[in-house]
Formats: C-alpha cells, sequence, structure tokens
C-alpha cells in the first residue's frame, strides 16, 4: 500500500479503479502553409464548432450544476469570440505562413502567460481556461475521435490536471473521483467536483504514470488521501467510513430543518456538546438547536498561565454571537487533578475523580472563578447564554456562588460594564445533588444531568480502572429512578431538566427518558441527527 | 463623450463571470467603452483585455463612453455596475 495526500475538496469516500486520463496537447507541430485564406477558414469553422460545443456543454451542465457553475462554459464561448485573441491567431497564421493549430497554440501560451504572471491566484487559475478553449479548438480542427472514459466501470479519474469541460464531459455514473496532481482550490476541478458532490483531491503528490491505470484505490475526501493498493485493514476501515457517511447523508437529508418532536405532538430540546471553538460548524453541519454544554475547560488546558478575563470574554461572546439568539450553556471550569494545566499547581491525587476539581477550587480560588464569571456574564449581552457549575453537592455550594456572582456583578456596574441577568443552572451529577434536588430546585433555574459521572459514583465504578469495565453499568435501575426523581423535582418547582452526558445519545433509552419527561438533550453534534430521527419515531401516547 | 468612476465592492474584483457580463452590455451600444483602472485602459469589449486589468476588490475605476448612444450606454453600464460588481 501507498499513501499520497493533498487537499480533499468534497467530503466522502470513493473507492475503485484509477482511470488516467493524459492530456494531449504536446501533438501539434509547426507546418508551411501555402494557401492563407484556406488556413484562415480552417480555423473559423473549427472555432464555430468548438463554440457550438461549448453551447451544449453549458445547456448540459445547466443541468446537472447550476447557473453559477455552468457560466464558465458561456466564458469560454465569449473567449472564442474575443477580438484579440482571433486576431492575434489570423495574424500569426497570416504573417508567419503557418498552420492554424500552431497559431492557435502560441496565441494560447501567450494569452495564458498574460494571466499567469498577474498578481492574484484567481486571475493565475485562468490560465487554464485559455489553454481549455484553445484546445478545444485544435481538437475541432483534427476532429479525431476523442478518448472516451475508457471502461465503463465507475473508476477514479487520475489525471494532472482536468480542464472543466473535461470534467463536465466525463459521465458522471462513471465517476466516483477527480484525482489531480496538479490544479488549486481555485480551479474549475475543485469547483465543479464540490457542486456535483464527488469525493475529490487536488494537488496530490502522486506521479501519474501508464502503470497506475486500473490500479485499485481508496480516495479519502475528508482527510485528502490518496491510498493506493490498499491494505485489508484500511478497506475495511473505509468502507466503514463511507457506510457511515452515506447513513449520514441521508439522515442530514431527511431530518435537516425537521422539528425534535414526537409523533403525538411532544416537542423536546435537542442540543450539542462542544469542547472548542472549533466544534461550531459541525454544531451548524448536524443542525442542532443550541449548545447544551460548552465546556470551557480547552480555554484553559491549551496554554501556559491563566486566561485573562479579556480573552475569555471574547471567546464567550464570539460563540454567542455565532449561535445567533440559540441556547449556548456555558459549564465553569471543570478541572481536577486528572485533567489540569501546570499552572494550576495542582497536587497528585489518590483519588482524583473524588478530589480537588470542578466548584471546589472555584470556590477555594475566588480569583479565578471570578474572572471566567466575569467573562461570560459581560458575553451575555451578545447572545442567549446561560452559566451552569459543575459538581455541586449542597445548597451551601450554592449560597457561596450566589455570593461570588453578586461581587462580580458589583465589580461590572462599577467598571460599567453592560450584562444580563442569565440563567444559572446546575449538573447533576452527584448522588447527593440528585438526592436532594427537590431543595435545589428553589435555588436554581435549571437542571443538567451528568450521567457519566452520576453513574460512576452512583455505583461506586472507576471509570479509569478497565478492570472493572464490565461493573459501569449505566442502564443500572438505580441510575434511571434518580433521573426520573430528578426530572420530578425539577418539574414540581417550576424548572426545566435536561441530559448532557453520553445515555443523552442512547437511543435505546430515549423513549424512557421522554416518559419520565425529559426537557433537553444535549449530545455531540454527530450524534444530533440519530436522536432526532429516534424522537420522532416514538409516540408517548401508546 | 461621457463617464462615470466606480469602487468595485465584489470580493474577487472583476471575475470572469462579471467580465463576461460587462463584454456582453458593452457591446450592445455602437459608442466605443473604455475601462480604465490604475492608470491602465481596457476595450470593455474585448474580454481578454477586460480581465488582463486584474481589477481588485476596492479598486477605483472609471468607465468611459464616447459616440452616438453614450448617454444610454454610460446609464445602462453604471446600473450593470452597481448591481453585479
Amino acid at each position: 500500500m501507498k499513501i499520497f495526500s493533498g487537499k480533499g475538496v468534497c467530503g466522502g469516500i470513493s473507492i475503485g479503479k484509477l482511470n488516467v486520463i493524459f492530456n494531449n496537447n504536446s501533438t501539434v507541430k509547426r507546418m508551411h502553409i501555402d494557401d492563407i485564406e484556406k488556413e484562415i477558414t480552417r480555423f473559423r469553422n473549427a472555432k464555430n464548432r468548438a463554440s457550438e460545443e461549448l453551447r451544449k456543454l453549458y445547456e448540459k451542465a445547466l443541468k446537472e450544476i447550476g447557473e453559477t457553475n455552468a457560466s464558465i462554459f458561456e466564458i469560454h464561448q465569449m473567449m472564442l469570440d474575443d477580438e484579440d485573441y482571433v486576431e492575434s491567431v489570423e495574424n500569426i497564421i497570416k504573417t508567419q505562413s503557418v498552420n492554424a493549430e500552431y497559431a492557435v497554440l502560441v496565441t494560447s501560451d501567450n494569452f495564458s502567460d498574460m494571466f499567469s504572471r498577474m498578481d492574484d491566484e484567481y486571475m493565475k487559475a485562468r490560465s487554464a481556461d485559455v489553454k481549455d478553449i484553445s484546445e478545444r479548438i485544435i481538437n475541432a480542427m483534427n476532429e479525431s475521435v476523442k478518448e472516451e472514459n475508457k471502461s465503463d466501470e465507475p473508476s477514479i479519474i487520475l489525471a494532472y490536471d482536468l480542464a472543466p469541460s473535461q470534467t463536465v464531459q466525463l459521465d458522471k455514473d462513471r465517476v466516483l473521483s477527480f484525482v489531480t496532481s496538479g490544479g488549486s482550490s481555485n480551479s474549475h476541478t475543485a469547483i465543479l467536483a464540490k457542486s456535483m458532490n464527488i469525493p475529490s483531491i487536488i494537488g496530490c503528490n502522486i506521479n501519474i504514470t501508464d502503470s497506475l491505470d486500473g490500479k485499485f484505490a481508496i480516495v479519502d475526501g475528508f482527510t485528502g488521501k490518496l491510498y493506493l493498493e490498499p491494505t485489508d485493514d484500511i478497506l475495511e476501515e473505509m468502507r466503514k467510513k463511507q457506510r457511515e457517511d452515506k447513513e449520514k447523508q441521508e439522515l442530514l437529508f431527511n431530518l435537516k430543518g425537521k422539528e425534535n418532536i414526537t409523533l403525538d405532538g411532544k416537542k423536546i430540546n435537542l442540543y450539542a456538546n462542544i469542547g472548542n471553538v472549533r466544534d461550531l460548524a459541525s454544531v451548524f453541519m448536524n443542525d442542532a438547536e443550541g449548545i447544551g454544554l460548552f465546556r470551557s475547560e480547552f480555554i484553559y488546558l491549551e496554554r501556559d498561565e491563566f486566561p485573562s478575563e479579556e480573552e475569555q470574554f471574547r471567546i464567550y461572546r464570539q460563540v454567542a454571537e455565532t449561535m445567533a439568539g440559540k441556547k449556548v450553556i456555558i459549564r465553569t471550569l471543570d478541572i481536577g487533578a486528572d485533567k489540569q494545566a501546570d499552572y494550576f499547581n495542582l497536587e497528585k491525587e489518590e483519588n482524583p475523580a473524588m478530589g480537588y476539581r470542578a466548584i471546589r477550587i472555584c470556590i477555594k480560588q475566588p480569583n479565578i472563578f471570578k474572572t471566567q464569571l466575569k467573562a461570560i456574564f459581560r458575553a451575555s449581552v451578545f447572545g442567549n447564554i446561560s452559566v451552569m457549575y459543575p459538581m455541586i453537592t449542597s445548597v451551601s455550594e450554592i449560597s457561596k456562588i450566589k455570593e461570588i456572582v453578586q461581587e462580580v456583578k458589583n465589580e461590572l456596574n462599577a467598571e460599567q460594564q453592560k450584562f444580563t441577568d442569565i440563567p444559572q443552572g446546575i449538573m447533576i451529577e452527584t448522588p447527593a445533588s440528585a438526592i436532594i434536588s427537590d431543595v435545589l430546585a428553589k435555588e436554581v433555574d435549571f437542571f443538567s444531568i451528568g450521567t457519566n459521572d452520576l453513574t460512576q459514583y452512583l455505583l461506586a465504578v472507576d471509570r479509569q480502572n478497565s478492570k472493572i469495565d464490565d461493573f459501569y453499568d449505566d442502564h443500572h435501575p438505580a441510575l434511571l429512578r434518580l433521573i426520573k426523581y430528578v426530572i420530578e423535582n425539577a418539574h414540581n418547582n417550576g424548572i426545566w431538566a435536561g441530559i448532557c452526558g453520553e445515555l443523552g445519545a442512547d437511543t435505546s433509552l430515549t423513549e424512557t427518558f421522554l416518559k419520565m419527561g425529559i426537557d433537553e438533550l444535549s449530545v455531540s453534534p454527530s450524534e444530533v441527527l440519530k436522536v432526532r430521527k429516534k424522537i420522532r419515531e416514538i409516540n408517548l401516547s401508546k | 463623450m461621457k463617464q462615470f468612476d466606480y469602487i468595485i465592492k465584489d470580493s474577487l474584483g472583476i471575475h470572469a463571470r462579471p467580465a463576461g457580463l460587462l463584454v456582453k452590455t458593452a457591446g450592445k451600444f455602437k459608442s466605443s467603452v473604455k475601462l480604465i483602472c490604475n492608470e491602465k485602459s481596457a476595450d470593455a469589449k474585448k474580454l481578454f483585455a477586460v480581465m488582463g486589468l486584474g481589477v481588485k476588490h476596492n479598486s477605483s475605476v472609471t468607465v468611459k463612453a464616447d459616440g452616438s448612444d453614450e448617454d444610454e450606454a454610460i446609464a445602462e453600464l453604471k446600473n450593470f455596475f452597481e448591481n453585479n460588481l
């Protein structure tokens, strides 16, 4: 197996045989011509035929890839008729008494040079258009039989670069992918591949030779990798990736823009969990209705010193603005001895899961906490932000948090900073908080159940210890009863309850949770549509 | 002769598609039409000449029309730039 890489221009996986295509423009020879008038007529006839071909291509492309992308063929038609271009060809024929093919080739080189010398990437890429139309005229003069896609079997097209006309002329049903060793992301191959939704790689570092033709290969358009003669392991892995992608595409197609509503009309909020600003793209791609858990740890972990209020403010503001009015629930710092940055100087602990972490650090070292809270409150005027506190076990912790929040508000007022009174909720992830959830519900605006930690604390099973994996049963009746109890206590006190742990995406429990009355599920972005599908299949009245 | 100045708002500048449309629009008139940018001038009825100017985003261009229908030409070209560039 060999692996090559380039720039993936359209996501997706394709598996099949390579079909090597060479551009045949090296055949033009300079010849002396006596009958100049006849040669000029030959050129004009060829130009008209080329123009007619382009007109047909334009109509074909219009149907397949839309007006914006098809317009390139209209532009090509205009290029053919460009006065300067035509004059140049005819002048060369007249003054040098040479064949029309040669005159076109020289003109093509001059005009494409003009573009490739321009200092703009887009314009540089246009030199390929000049070469493309010139080649078309030369081919129309020779009227040679065009090389068709050799085999009937769908294949991966491998070429140095493809002219836009070649890309469209290829029978779409027989093209799995385009792989080119040349080309830029501004090239038409890249743009057309995207609009045709064909996984493709451009600028691939492969040396194209005849011997590659017919060889078995895999294109991964997500990573821009080409696997030549893949091993069985890679083949298996890529088949799986291809299947998952297809399933996802189908889900996306069917479920994007649809409501999270059961057959009998119960609507629930389906949000996404994110751990970084970078994850926002997948939140949109998977059509989540908001962010149910924004893990703020990355702001602390990806650096060497405490992040300033200003830095944090910019990040929270960016997320709030990007989500444009959709809910964003920011969870305050959840760091402990197992997951820490050096500058926190946390001592090594025997049992970090039950140690000095999360809200415990924030209460003991309020300066760290206040910096984060100030940033969150300041960002609140730029979107729909809520704040959520992790690892709560008692009412006194909440009282302490409230004192600190009041200090933060006073300081912001003194600094004349704007903020709004955002909803404040807590994670229910310790058994204690679940058991006194009736009392806690009177103190906060919402609950979000963290099922991962709640399971480990409730069952006394350390998640880091693989020896006891079999004992980690997240369908344990004790857990399910406790979740039900938390939801009831929330509703009895007029607040909402959601789940943001891994169990939220477990579709074998979705119906159970809905029957318990859960108001919100927050899952990783890639699980959103899977859960949406499940919700839409459930009928609670049955 | 009639003329107007315009600042290009399209982020790609005068790229292939609007260049093609500009040439088509200019070609409808008998008057000669010139596009001037950075002290270089091009015949606005010729595609390669227009593209060869390499007019970028935020560049200032001058459009000049000279001939019997220059008033109509300038009015329509002005409209074209405002809607497409």
